[in-house]
């Protein structure tokens, strides 16, 4: 067993919140990673990926636990790691050969010794030539080699990649991805091993010799399994699918065992977010709900998920979520990977405009604990109307900031299409449907 | 035949690749003239060195009790020469200056509230009421009594610069783009290089603009300082300002007109000559991944940049120089890569209670010692000041008015209209640039000499020195209505009030909200000279606040000086926060165009 060159030992990333509450984004998490292989970390948004990434580069403090290089922990000890970064990350002013030599300056190193050794890594990459081009004259896949030249200059130990395709085509994440497996096949960069976070399940199963999955709420590893198949790896090989479908069960299959939630300082249990008042809506817009639907009955009322993602040429973070907003509003269930529609969800998809707002209506009031409180507290009022803050305050003590605000944006959107209330946007306020309508003259 | 630069090379391979433009046009420049450029640029570091031997000249030369200037055409180049090394040597001290505070400000947690607060009060202060104050202060602390009155004038030109420099770095700072500070942690870099390479670079273009803000304030200072007495003392420069004003006092037209001609010379050289080079050189730091499609030319830039000497120059010194210092910082060990939340850095504790203690201890006996001398004060004088703030108000109040009234629609008639722009445009600049102050003592002959008032050419210099922030305002609004709301208009047959109503005055008044802003803190610093000005030995008055601050300062009556000037500071500072920053709101949220 060969010791781990980056080791996390319970790390876990949370932020206290002023009352008792912690938001847990990232409950006690183990990992390493030992030389000679890619490993990949899968993960719906809101899993926590990024913020992993960083911890276990140093970027980051963790809230608890540790982190170690070689043994050592991270924050006393020089370590040498490379992020190559989703927008690529290049200083604008700078050309080509300028970043890519940045950080040969930041270690000391003599003009002319930096120059031979970047402008032999933009060699490797396939830009020779473009060293005194400036990164706004270069396509998307090229910045993206300038930021691999980047990283591999300083021979990193681990060479870290966060989403490092999905900001391209897909030709050139194709292309970019083939020319990586070969540099590391050919063993041309000494580094030991690639930690790559990615959404996208194919591109795990292509490039990893190990595969982490995460769940959310808290952000918790799920599995961890070796993939055995050899180089090069045929997307339309048995092997590969299943693979593929494997991954695609787990995320959408419900927890079978949840993870263990730490306890705080003074012994007290910190809530359980999957069991606190507020579920979490999914980031779909009715629209969506609505396609997806439609899509579905043209396959029969059951499909898998998979192979919907792959019509559509939907990512995993695209797609699932509309599979758990439908699946929240009672339009769909969802088992082992596959989806099949409900009687209600049928009904939707085959009604027309209005009887389709009255059957998501129906579903959300049933379904969304939000959603009713809104209308609850609307009703209550002889004024029919409710400040924005009131609810803010109350999805806060449960969520970050940032998902606070997004989730009372996923129940406005949900709430207008269904016509249950309007929004005023100037004014923050909730207001009931039937008061922002004028007057109806009834004809006899 | 010269070796091309790498990225010409693959022209024969990569056919679409897009070709910087500067670059083709140096590369004819560049193969015609090596020597002469290189001339251009050894005549310019000749004629630099010359001016500083003058001026050193002047400062440590004895002082005269009284400055006598002459007012032969002669004389104007040096004087031209030392109004413009008092703005270059301030604008120096204040860009160094703003850079320290906005990244103290940007990076120390604790500091940060306190240091913002700080900078809005600071930018409402009326620069010009501490004229006298710093002006005595200097003279007495320096021996060589030039040099006491220089470093005053540049001291106040500094306090009247600073504060929107500081805040656009500060700003920029705060919001530079997470991956790229990521980058920099993760390959470890130090601070000295985070801050060339990324932080100086990202903030560049912010600055620049409102370096050339600030210069023209400064010249508007500079110009009041040159012309400052003080009772009996003459506390005068020699300079642009001094020579305008002694031109005037005499109604030597000849010797107006050509200060006024020297005025605008200098304007328009410092426009071509430096900011048009500046800003072509910024686009560099635009953090757009396209290339837009205008770009400002110019040709000095051009012969700069091609000139093997300064090339040679760079490589010797700046280069090495940074290599030097990027070795020192890399032999210091690893630096921390972390970038999180947490004071990370926070020094002692004890060190933090004493420095409390100690400008707490400060601030407090300052306060004390000021309500003493307010103490002093009689009700009289009190409702003094107080009337005068409102007649002041009721002034700025028209001078806004006014400028509203002709900016609006000459600034959408030029935003609207690419072709009058291109002739408008430039004009408008050269006289936005020619400081109201330098024109004043003209302006208040004439008015004279015609039979206006006082109260008149108060407004009148409130609205010249002011207008034009308005007036770029609303055509930066008029450009940036999106042209499919024009075609709607176009398409529903819009009358003109309705287009006005519905597209126009909507699109255009958050634009016109900031010029009001920035032309109001003007109008109140105007206040102090429009409302009191000394002409052919006779002070010419009109009651307000200004005139109050000024009657103070020439009856060394410090008590109503420090309340005037409270009571001025007050005034600008509660307008902020009860008129514009409600009105700034509403524009941010309901008439934002765009997501």
């Amino acid at each position: 067993m060969q010791q781990a060159i980056i080791r996390a030992e319970r790390v876990e990333k949370y932020y206290a919140q002023p009352s008792e509450n912690r938001i847990q984004v990232i409950s006690p998490t183990d990992l390493s990673i030992v030389p000679g292989e890619i490993v990949a970390l899968l993960g719906p948004s809101g899993s926590g990926k990024s913020t992993l990434l960083r911890m276990l580069t140093g970027l980051s403090v963790p809230s608890g636990g540790q982190v170690y290089w070689h043994e050592k922990p991270i924050g006393q000890t020089e370590i040498n790691v490379s992020i190559v970064f989703q927008s690529f990350a290049l200083f604008p002013w700078l050309t080509v050969l300028e970043n890519v030599e940045a950080p040969l300056q930041a270690r000391g190193m003599e003009p002319a010794k930096r120059r031979k050794r970047a402008m032999k890594m933009l060699d490797t990459v396939g830009l020779d030539g473009f060293q005194h081009a400036y990164p706004k004259e270069l396509s998307g896949g090229m910045r993206q080699r300038v930021g691999f030249a980047r990283a591999l200059v300083v021979e990193p130990e681990v060479l870290f990649m966060d989403e490092p395709f999905s900001a391209l085509d897909v030709l050139t994440a194709e292309n970019l991805r083939s020319e990586l497996l070969e540099l590391w096949q050919k063993k041309t960069m000494p580094t030991q091993a690639i930690f790559i976070v990615t959404h996208n399940i194919e591109e795990a199963v292509l490039l990893a010799d190990r595969i982490i999955v995460l769940g959310r709420n808290p952000g918790h590893v799920r599995t961890d399994f070796r993939v055995a198949l050899q180089h090069p790896r045929d997307r339309k090989a048995a092997a590969f699918t299943q693979l593929v479908d494997y991954i695609y069960k787990v995320l959408t299959q419900p927890e079978a065992q949840p993870p263990e939630l730490p306890r705080t300082a003074g012994g007290k249990r910190v809530r359980d977010q999957r069991l606190m008042s507020y579920q979490m809506l999914p980031h779909a817009r009715p629209g969506g709900i609505a396609g997806l639907l439609e899509l579905m009955v043209d396959h029969g009322g059951k499909a898998d998920i998979y192979r919907l993602a792959d019509d559509l040429a939907f990512e995993v973070d695209d797609l699932l979520p509309i599979v758990d907003a439908a699946s929240l509003l009672g339009f769909l269930t969802v088992t082992e990977g596959d989806a099949t529609l409900t009687p209600n969800g049928t009904e939707y998809a085959n009604a027309e405009i209005l009887r389709q707002k009255e059957i998501f209506r129906e579903a959300a009031l049933q379904h969304v604990l939000l959603l009713r409180q809104i209308m609850r507290a609307l009703e209550a009022k002889s004024d029919g109307s409710v400040p924005e803050e009131f609810f803010h305050d109350m999805l806060d003590e449960q969520f970050s900031e940032e998902e606070t605000l997004r989730q009372l944006e996923t129940a406005i959107n949900w709430g207008r299409y269904a016509e249950l209330f309007d929004f005023d946007a100037q004014r923050h306020r909730f207001i009931l449907a039937h008061v922002a309508e004028p007057a109806v003259e009834t004809h006899e | 035949m010269k070796m091309l630069p790498g990225s010409f090379s693959n022209l024969r391979t990569r056919g679409e690749m897009v070709i910087p433009r500067t670059l083709a046009r140096s590369q004819a420049v560049r193969r015609s003239w090596p020597f002469l450029l290189d001339l251009i640029v050894a005549s310019i570091g000749l004629a630099a060195f010359y001016g500083v031997v003058q001026i050193a000249r002047l400062w440590l030369g004895r002082a005269e009790p009284q400055v006598t200037l002459s007012l032969e055409p002669r004389a104007l180049p040096l004087y031209a020469l030392y109004s413009i090394v008092r703005m270059f040597l301030a604008y120096l001290l204040s860009l160094a200056f703003a850079i320290g505070y906005g990244y103290v400000a940007a990076y120390s947690r604790r500091m940060e509230a306190l240091m913002i607060a700080a900078l809005d009060i600071l930018q409402s202060i009326p620069v010009l009421s501490f004229l006298p104050g710093v002006m005595l202060a200097m003279v007495a602390l320096f021996p060589s009594r030039q040099l006491g009155l220089e470093l005053g004038a540049i001291v106040l030109i500094f306090t009247g610069q600073v504060w929107n420099m500081a805040f656009s770095f500060y700003s920029s700072l705060k919001s530079l783009p997470r991956e790229l500070t990521e980058a920099s942690a993760i390959y470890g870099y130090s601070r000295w290089q985070r801050l060339f390479q990324l932080e100086l670079p990202f903030a560049a273009i912010g600055l620049i603009w409102n370096s050339m803000v600030s210069v023209a304030g400064g010249w508007f200072f500079l110009m009041a300082c040159e012309m400052f007495v003080l009772g009996s003392r003459d506390f005068r420069l020699p300079g642009l300002g001094s020579y305008l004003q002694t031109a005037a006092s005499e109604g030597n037209t000849t010797a107006i007109l050509w200060g006024l001609f020297t005025m605008v010379l200098i304007i328009v050289a410092t426009d071509q000559l430096l900011w048009r080079p500046i800003i072509a050189w910024s686009d560099r730091f635009k953090f757009e991944q396209v290339e837009s499609a205008r770009h400002v030319r110019s040709p000095l830039l051009a012969i700069l940049q091609q000139s093997r000497f300064v090339k040679r120059m760079r490589h010797v010194t700046l280069s090495p120089l940074m290599d030097k210092l990027y070795q020192r910082e890399a032999k210091r060990g690893p630096t921390h890569v972390t970038l999180d939340d947490g004071d990370q850095r926070s020094p002692s504790a004890l060190a933090q209670i004493v420095l409390g203690l100690v400008i707490f201890a400060a601030v407090g006996y300052a306060a004390i010692q000021a309500l003493h001398l307010l103490h002093s004060i009689d009700r009289k004088e009190f409702g003094l000041v107080l009337g005068g703030a409102g007649m002041t108000l009721l002034r700025v109040i028209a001078s806004l008015f006014l400028a509203t009234l002709w900016t609006v629609p000459v600034g959408v008639a030029i935003g609207s209209h690419p072709r009058l722009a291109r002739i408008a445009q430039p004009l408008a600049q050269i006289a936005a640039s020619v400081p109201a102050t330098a024109l004043f003592p003209v302006i208040l002959l004439l008015l004279l000499r015609s039979g206006g008032g006082m109260n008149t050419a108060a407004i009148l210099l409130m609205l010249l020195g002011t207008q034009w922030y308005v007036l770029f305002n609303v055509i930066a609004g008029a450009t940036a209505i999106p042209n499919d709301l024009k075609e709607v208009s176009r398409l529903f047959h819009f009358g003109t009030v309705q287009r006005w109503k519905t597209i126009i005055l909507p699109g255009i008044f958050p634009y016109l909200l900031t010029g009001l802003i920035t032309a109001s803190g003007g109008a109140w610093n105007a206040s102090i000279i429009a409302e009191y000005f000394r002409l052919k030995g006779k002070t010419m008055t009109a009651f307000g606040l200004g005139e109050q601050i000024s009657a103070a300062t020439d009856a060394g009556n410090f008590a109503v000086l420090l309340l005037a000037t409270i009571v001025m500071a007050l005034m600008v500072v509660t307008i902020n926060r009860l008129v514009w920053r409600p009105l700034f709101r509403l524009a941010e949220s309901k008439y934002r165009l765009g997501a």
